[in-house]
């Protein structure tokens, strides 16, 4: 990035961009149609994958209409939940199914929703039925005002996975001791790398 | 004491931690890495499948194969294709290749910075038998590029399997010599053996993976666990430890690549004759919108990727969830109350390199 776009003495990074224009340009393309299937569709293939079904039905009677299964494949399965119910569905996971620790946690920003999605990779070491196992744990929060509990009390393992989400997407995350930088460098001012609005220079 | 080790520190690589010491004992510690971050997930956002693969393999160039591995097989499940047989085979031998050169490696800069010379030559100059091995059959040294969506670049040269077989069957006499040589010797043991206890529900706690897991008594091995391409037919063992200290995760390595050797062998026998290599796609292949999640053991543990297609050439978003980053977790963990005189042992034990976790 030039010198331009950096501000370090602004408290807000969003104002150091001078080119808004440009921005709001690749917002308006960036409208992603990413697959979202329901649950109709996913009963007709119950047989096929019966780790999946343990799972997501005893999930689906706990948190009935609070959650939603997006995709269901072999040894992979993902559920959608509200940010307020982030913790619960995560300690239920890890109490009842032996999920204890997370692979990953990262975002994806999607722009033309105004939303940012968080993705937890579960997967499980002392449970060895679900070792290939991953469930993707997401919730979806307002871009304008990212804020999310954070699942570090339930799987230490997130520490420096939400540090980083943390600054490559500015989620804040309540609950985690150091919402702070690590791996951008100390004078970055701009606004974080990974949404989509930020634009490598010359591409 | 506020000390700072790195990133010019050759102990630390390019990476920095700041430690607090009390006397001898090392009471806080900070790691601080991002000397050598590129941006990486953003920029693949601006290529296509393709094109990511030589950006991909940037991070580890010494573990190529299996982190273009991991990111293959994520754009073939988007995609929806199945590698030709022989494809399969040529990778995981590429793979298996990349991980004996990685693993060479990390074991000679553990060998000096234990003080032990012999075994910084040693295991860097056998290291050049694979890299050769490697040049004959991807066309490059350490950035290979070889295995891509769809396959692997080239079919195997001829002779190909005659010079792997030699240098193999070389090679495990060798791994003999370093047992004699460095793994026997009574200081080596008596600077790792009970140094840096990482327990079996510490490591399930921490999330850690690879080597580190496996030295805490925990037998996760993706190749095991979740077979990809022709792991399944392939019999070999997960190999763990249960003692839990530096010397486990220095050691749990040297028993993986004996496994790798014996793997190798097994690819050469039954691969099939002949047959495609790849399955021909077009340069702007296009995957259908959705996200998929797939992962390979790498020289360092787990590494997987999180691909969100929307249904353009081009990736949305690329998340790679990577061992080194990983484990870092654990390096806190263990330094905090330890000896200073044991830092170099618990951390290079931990089978870290700075520039994967940078990404």
């Amino acid at each position: 990035m030039s010198s331009k776009t950096r501000d370090v003495n602004s408290g807000d990074y969003a104002v150091a961009r001078k080119n808004q224009k440009v921005e709001n340009k690749i917002m308006d393309k960036s409208s992603p149609k990413i697959k979202q299937e329901n649950e109709i569709e996913l009963k007709e293939e119950d047989s096929n994958y019966p780790l999946s079904n343990n799972l997501l039905t005893s999930i689906t009677t706990n948190f009935g209409n609070n959650t939603k299964i997006v995709y269901k494949k072999e040894y992979r399965s993902k559920i959608m939940v509200k940010p307020e119910n982030l913790v619960e569905t995560a300690l239920f996971l890890r109490n009842n199914h032996g999920f204890d620790h997370a692979e990953s946690a990262s975002g994806t920003d999607y722009p033309s929703d105004n939303e940012i999605e968080l993705n937890y990779h579960l997967g499980s070491y002392s449970n060895t039925d679900y070792y290939p196992y991953i469930v993707i744990l997401s919730a979806r929060v307002n871009r304008d005002d990212p804020k999310s509990n954070s699942l570090i009390n339930i799987f230490p393992s997130v520490e420096y996975h939400e540090r980083e989400t943390y600054e490559m997407l500015g989620v804040y995350f309540l609950g985690h001791p150091r919402n702070e930088r690590f791996i951008l460098p100390e004078d970055w001012a701009d606004i974080p790398p990974l949404r989509k609005d930020f634009r490598i220079k010359g591409r | 004491m506020t000390l700072s080790v790195g990133p010019q520190h050759p102990g630390s690589g390019h990476f920095r931690f700041v430690i607090k010491v009390d006397g001898d004992y090392i009471v806080y510690v900070d790691p601080d890495p991002g000397y050598v971050h590129r941006g990486h997930e953003k920029m693949c956002e601006y290529r296509n499948h393709f094109q990511n693969i030589p950006h991909l393999e940037r991070p580890v160039i010494h573990d190529s194969c299996n982190i273009t591995y991991a990111y293959s097989l994520a754009v073939e499940d988007l995609v929806g294709i199945t590698v030709p047989r022989r494809g399969q085979f040529i990778r995981a031998l590429a793979s298996e290749l990349s991980r004996l050169s990685y693993t060479l490696y990390w074991l000679a800069i553990y060998g000096i910075f234990l003080g032990h010379s012999t075994m910084f030559m040693w295991p860097a100059g056998d290291r050049e038998l694979l890299i050769d091995l490697l040049e004959r059959l991807t066309g490059a040294r350490v950035t290979n590029a070889f295995n891509i969506p769809g396959g692997v670049r080239n079919d195997i040269p001829n002779n190909f399997k005659e010079k792997c077989l030699a240098q193999v069957n070389y090679f495990e006499k060798r791994i003999k010599e370093y047992d004699d040589i460095f793994f026997n010797n009574p200081l080596l043991r008596q600077r790792t053996e009970g140094v840096g206890i990482l327990t079996k529900e510490d490591a399930i706690k921490l999330g850690v993976t690879g080597s580190v897991l496996r030295a805490s008594g925990v037998p996760f091995d993706v190749r095991k666990v979740e077979p990809y391409d022709v792991y399944d037919e392939i019999d070999f063992q997960v190999q763990y430890m249960k003692t839990c200290d530096s010397f486990a995760r220095a050691y749990v390595p040297v028993l993986d690549m004996r496994e790798s050797c014996h793997i190798i062998r097994q690819l050469l026998d039954k691969m099939p004759e002949s047959g495609d290599v790849r399955e021909k796609l077009q340069f702007n292949i296009k995957s259908s919108p959705g996200e998929t999640y797939k992962r390979v053991e790498s020289g360092r543990g787990a590494l997987g990727y999180h691909v969100v297609s929307d249904g353009s050439p081009k990736p949305y978003r690329v998340k790679a969830s990577v061992g080194s980053f990983r484990n870092l977790l654990a390096l806190p963990f263990l330094l905090t109350g330890s000896k200073l005189g044991d830092m170099p042992a618990i951390y290079w034990s931990l089978n870290y390199w700075p520039v994967e976790a940078d990404r």
